[in-house]
């Protein structure tokens, strides 16, 4: 693999700079694209100093669709490989009666970072190469009482990747889906989280440059959760609709 | 939640917090009885507190390097293990080491760490050039050998109760490569090795291991192993392609508690018997590489459950020199009595130390494991009583076991006086751990 730009979309989360660890050292240049993105002036000098790459900075709001182009174009070259982290869990309960938040979250884990992928998606056909990774979740497999509007975006963005893979396919541009699971990480601090079922950011990383290496389609960072996922799925809608899970 | 040291004893119910700013740690300090967590390596209860146990790690940025120097600025939550990844391909090195790269740059200054050039370099605090400090009331202090000189010396060694290292500037050593140029010396007995440490006083690296289950005149037979950081020059050419090898990851791990009795004395004895024949064959001189002389244990991941569920602890005394060869005798004869001892028997000479509250002082230290049993608790009271009756002191990240009582029989001063700092800046009201209760410090 040649020493292209790694891209990361939402790179405060934890699984973005766990990713943004593992491809400086493999001595890629790391683009690091967040709202606020001045707190991660620190994120910078700590990768440099370890990988002795370059990493730049890049104000990126996956809300702002309008500036998504810009976003790109001011990068400082177009990326071998792009990651996008970005998503938001909401809260459910609250969610439901509020249907603007409910759409800020369907924004946020949906149509926004469809659109920023859609920016990089025709940049990389036009090039003829590319890596989009874009970080999903279990959540979207079936839709389930305690987290729809989360799960129903997520299921969305799944969609979209799996459509924009089938159309890249033949343009040497390569889509991965992650679906992770549990991770450990600022989004989950707090939950009682089953360790047999909950990943580090680090081993989601190494779970993205492998697929991203591999040309693998979709990723389980759990391989267990492949089975869960084939289970839950085999359950009629007749039976699921009753069952809190 | 269930915490507990390397040795897995004991075992205590804490509150654990995760700050990641500065702001979150402030809170977390200035609102509970708290002591500082790094990566849990020290054997005892130095970094677990039932009130607030502050998870470091995620404290694990680098912040610059000056090459010129080799001074790094990182962080207290970054691992040893990280700024070697980072830096030894670009010919650095740790210039003191414990015998586990799995250590964070906090606990490395919070217990003062030593390495096997202490008799050359001294303890961790010499490459030390400042510390950034939390104290009790949420503020940060810069402190040096200038600047804030009380903080900085007692903080160095002083096991987290000072406050809550956030920030270290450290100087690197450079080094050409990253082999080591080993000799192995057999040493007949306890006398032989002290005399063989006294005449390698020059080697940058001395260490010995000891079987201390033999008896009578073989009392302290031990394999004595010298080493030189070796030039690009002086190696052979099969390693020229690598001069600063990686660490081969390896993922052999232990898998689950062993039950204790595994650990019979039967299979310490086979054991230890290996690795004395080993080392009596062949020729003395061997390239090894920096993973396996320095952390030869690492690449067991987990070791520590090979004790089974109870747990382990070690026991290590640092004994004067002029009192050392009788003291040791003594304690050596106890241990192969008593049949116990592990097969980690480490001798190591130390160089002079001028410090407030770190463990060296020049003589000889001595390491060993136990499994936890009433017979082996009872032995390691008796080897603390051994080391306070020669003028010697224990090693606070080692133990779990010593009580207020005998820790002032060794240290009376250096314990008053780090008591009256600590009521005199209000850090005894706000830090504390598990270690520090039990010993009244
Ligand atoms: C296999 C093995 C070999 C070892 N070999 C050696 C050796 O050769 N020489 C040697 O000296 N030691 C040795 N040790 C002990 C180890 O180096 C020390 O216990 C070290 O302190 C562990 O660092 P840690 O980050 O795991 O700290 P922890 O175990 O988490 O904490 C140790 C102490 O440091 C304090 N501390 C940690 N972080 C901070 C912080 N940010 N601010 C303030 N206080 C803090 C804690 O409060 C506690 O008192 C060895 C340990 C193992 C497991
Ligand atoms: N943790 C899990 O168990 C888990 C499981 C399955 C899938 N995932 C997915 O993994 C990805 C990473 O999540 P994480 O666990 O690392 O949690 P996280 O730290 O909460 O990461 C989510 C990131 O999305 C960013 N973001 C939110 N809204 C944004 C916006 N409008 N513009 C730009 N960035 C925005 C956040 O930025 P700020 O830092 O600025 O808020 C945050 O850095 C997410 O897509 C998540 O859905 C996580």
């Amino acid at each position: 693999m040649s020493n292209g730009g790694v891209l990361i979309l939402g790179a405060r989360s934890d699984i973005a700079l766990a990713v943004a660890h593992s491809y400086a050292a493999l001595g890629h240049p790391i683009q690091l694209a967040a709202r606020n993105v001045q707190t991660l002036q620190t994120e910078k000098e700590d990768l440099e100093i370890r990988y002795q790459v370059n990493v730049s900075l890049h104000n990126f709001d996956v809300l702002d669709l309008e500036r998504h182009a810009d976003v790109i174009e001011g990068l400082p070259e177009l990326p071998e490989i792009a990651v996008c982290a970005v998503g938001v869990l909401g809260n459910q309960e609250s969610d439901e009666k509020d249907i603007l938040a409910a759409a800020q979250i369907m924004r946020a884990n949906f149509e926004g970072p469809a659109s920023i992928l859609a920016v990089l998606a025709n940049r990389f056909e036009q090039r003829g190469s590319g890596v989009l990774v874009g970080i999903s979740s279990v959540a979207g497999e079936r839709g389930r009482a305690t987290n729809y509007i989360y799960g129903s975006a997520k299921a969305g963005f799944t969609t979209y990747l799996s459509g924009l893979r089938n159309r890249l396919a033949k343009q040497g541009v390569h889509v991965v889906t992650v679906l992770p699971g549990f991770v450990d990480t600022r989004m989950t601090e707090g939950l009682d989280l089953p360790p047999k079922l909950t990943a580090q950011p680090s081993e989601v990383a190494a779970a993205i440059v492998r697929a991203t290496r591999r040309q693998k389609n979709t990723v389980y960072v759990k391989p267990l959760w492949a089975f869960i996922l084939t289970a839950i799925r085999l359950i009629p809608e007749s039976l699921f609709k009753k069952m809190n899970i | 939640m269930k915490l507990s040291g390397w040795g897995k004893y004991p075992v205590v119910d804490c509150r654990l917090s995760q700050p990641r700013s500065e702001k979150e740690l402030a809170d977390t300090v200035i609102t509970s009885k708290s002591i500082a967590r790094g990566n849990g390596r020290a054997y005892g209860d130095s970094a677990l507190s039932r009130t607030n146990t502050i998870d470091m790690l995620k404290f694990n940025h680098m912040l610059s390097f000056d090459p010129t120097t080799g001074q790094l600025v990182a962080e207290a939550g970054v691992l040893l293990s990280d700024v070697i990844a980072a830096f030894l391909p670009r010919g650095w090195f740790p210039a003191v080491t414990p015998g586990t790269r799995f250590v964070s740059l906090g606990g490395m200054a919070a217990a003062d760490v030593h390495g096997k050039n202490h008799h050359i370099d001294g303890s961790f605090g010499n490459c030390v050039d400042w510390l950034d400090v939390m104290g009790p009331d949420g503020k940060i202090t810069r402190c040096s050998r200038t600047e804030n000189t009380p903080l900085f010396e007692w903080s160095i060694g002083g096991m987290g109760l000072t406050g809550v290292i956030l920030r270290i500037a450290l100087r690197l050593r450079p080094v050409e490569t990253g082999w080591i140029r080993q000799t192995t010396h057999v040493a007949q007995n306890l006398d032989a090795a002290i005399d063989l440490f006294e005449k390698s006083l020059d080697a940058t690296y001395s260490v010995a291991w000891i079987d201390c289950l033999s008896t009578g005149n073989a009392l302290g037979r031990s394999l004595v192993m010298l080493g030189e950081h070796a030039t690009r020059a002086e190696m052979p050419v099969k390693y020229h392609a690598t001069p600063f090898p990686s660490v081969t990851t390896q993922k052999l791990s232990v898998p689950f508690n062993l039950p204790g009795f595994c650990l019979n004395q039967y299979s310490v004895r086979a054991f230890n018997a290996l690795y004395y024949w080993n080392g009596k064959r062949g020729d003395p001189t061997s390239y090894v590489n920096w993973n396996s002389y320095f952390y030869p244990l690492d690449s067991v991941l987990e070791w520590n459950r090979i004790y089974g569920r109870q747990g382990f602890a070690q026991f290590q005394c640092v004994l004067p020199l002029d009192s050392a060869r009788s003291g040791l005798s003594e304690m050596l004869n106890n241990i192969s009595e008593s049949g116990r001892g592990s097969f980690l028997a480490v001798l190591k000479r130390f160089g002079q130390q001028h410090s407030r509250f770190s463990f060296p002082m020049e003589g000889y230290t001595l390491a060993l494991d136990f499994p936890i049993s009433d017979r082996s608790v009872a032995l390691i009271r008796k080897l603390g009583q051994i080391t306070a009756d020669y003028g010697g002191r224990i090693y606070l990240a080692k133990d779990s076991i010593m009580d207020a009582q005998s820790v002032r029989t060794m240290d009376a001063t250096r314990v008053d006086e780090f008591e009256s700092l600590r009521q005199h800046n209000g850090a005894a009201q706000r830090f504390a751990s598990a270690q520090s209760e039990r010993l009244k410090l």
